[in-house]
């Protein structure tokens, strides 16, 4: 089948880069783009693992097709990262706090949860648990998760 | 193996648009979340997708106190719900927009798409219908409407013909002392298909003390939304009281047929339409009362 050329600003960097049209955005940062922190979880919209940020947005990218990220703007987990070797206050909550076990549904709630903060600086546990309710975790119980929110939210203030 | 091309088109115009959408087996693509995964999973087969995100008639949202609401079909259901008016005048359709999926799900889903995938269990159905909002479809042939109470046929099914496209759903001016409210039952908290839900719109009278107008539409239910109009009759002329609420929610629970699946028996769906019925009712009359 005739790939397609995709065009677009991933993590800051722009990248052209050609693509099946029938690839979703998910498996276009993965196989073709080699960025393998979002996770493909369920493939239908259910568990949030893919999430990244479309246009500044959560989106599922399992869910988006590649071709419509074309002149789009993406920030995949792997560009959370203030920096190379410096976690965001978001991440490193995830870290002290626990917020994490075996990791597979992390990237999606980093990119979701960041994306809380930016809307809203000072959640409420309600509009916490509301904003990553697309996003499934079947380790911790989603306490510790909450509790880094907050506690990123703490170190924002 | 040689798999066929799949056709991708993403036109800037409704006349680019429908004409990419006279391709047989090319759909039209808004927020994906419903077309992508039955396509993956083998449950529709596509030949290519049409992006519909780029026309500007598609993504409006305009209100006017005089004329009601135009709300483009493919515009995202976080786009629509940041729009103050919605809530306002339209207060079941922004809980609707609010409880479809999850944020993820909303910054890309529109009301075209979860219209026209044409579930009975569809979110934003019943307070449309209870607004007694109308499709607006076109086509290489033309336009036309068609109120959302009609719209839907069967399950998955509605009365867009082959070569149509929805183009907006356009709302009624809003009525004073007039709200709405729209509630489901789900197992979780979110991103569940609903068992069942209900949707009331109610317009008191210039005292805020009888009821004038009462519209009720049930969504998973029956093989489409349905509109309570038994229940309404209850209500009409009424002042509000709790018997006359469960009096209109008994009668609500004659409209719906619904049916025994994994989300839930026949019996405690109709039981939930009882007691959805009154709490929505209670909102949507308290919203009315604090309304211009």
């Amino acid at each position: 089948m005739k790939k397609i050329i995709v065009s677009a600003q991933v993590n800051g960097e722009p990248v052209e880069s050609l693509a099946s049209p029938r690839r979703t955005l998910l498996e276009w940062l993965r196989d073709d783009l080699r960025l393998t922190g979002s996770k493909e979880g369920c493939s239908n919209g259910n568990c949030g693992a893919c999430t990244v940020l479309l246009e500044g947005k959560p989106v599922l990218s399992c869910l988006v097709m590649a071709f419509e990220a074309e002149g789009q703007k993406i920030t995949t987990v792997e560009g959370i990262a203030t920096s190379p070797n410096r976690l965001s206050a978001l991440q490193s909550a995830f870290v002290s706090e626990g917020g994490l076990q075996c990791g597979f549904c992390t990237p999606g709630f980093v990119v979701a949860a960041t994306a809380l903060l930016e809307k809203i600086p000072h959640p409420s546990e309600p509009e916490i648990r509301l904003h990553i309710a697309n996003n499934l975790c079947r380790c911790t119980g989603y306490d510790k998760i909450i509790k880094a929110v907050e506690k990123a939210a703490e170190a924002g203030k | 193996m040689d798999s066929p091309d799949f056709f991708i088109s993403r036109p800037h115009s409704l006349a680019e648009a429908l004409q990419a959408l006279a391709i047989p087996g090319v759909r039209p693509l808004a927020g994906g979340t419903d077309l992508i995964p039955q396509w993956r999973e083998g449950r529709r087969e596509i030949r290519g997708m049409v992006d519909l995100k780029h026309v500007p008639e598609l993504q409006i949202a305009s209100f006017q106190p005089a004329t009601g609401a135009r709300i483009g079909s493919a515009l995202a259901l976080s786009d629509l719900y940041a729009l103050p008016w919605l809530a306002q005048h339209y207060g079941g359709v922004d809980d609707a927009a609010r409880l479809i999926g999850g944020w993820q799900i909303q910054n890309r889903a529109s009301l075209g798409g979860n219209l026209c995938n044409g579930s009975p269990s569809a979110d934003s159905a019943p307070p449309l219908i209870a607004h007694e909002g109308v499709a607006e479809i076109v086509s290489p042939q033309g336009s036309r409407t068609v109120p959302l109470e009609d719209f839907f046929t069967s399950p998955g099914k509605t009365k867009l013909g082959p070569y149509e496209l929805l183009l907006a759903v356009n709302l009624p001016a809003p009525r004073p002392h007039a709200a709405s409210a729209f509630l489901r039952f789900i197992p979780r908290a979110e991103m569940d298909i609903a068992v069942a839900s209900v949707a009331a719109h109610v317009q008191l009278d210039a005292a805020r003390e009888k009821i004038l107008v009462a519209t009720i539409a049930l969504g998973a239910v029956a093989p489409t939304p349905v509109r309570a109009i038994e229940a309404e009759a209850v209500l009409i002329g009424q002042i509000p009281s709790d018997k006359l609420l469960a009096a209109a929610a008994a009668q609500a629970m004659l409209a719906a047929k619904p049916i025994d699946d994994v989300r839930g028996s026949a019996a405690y769906r109709e039981h939930l339409v009882e007691v959805l019925t009154v709490r929505v009712l209670k909102i949507a009359l308290e919203r009315a009362r604090r309304a211009s």
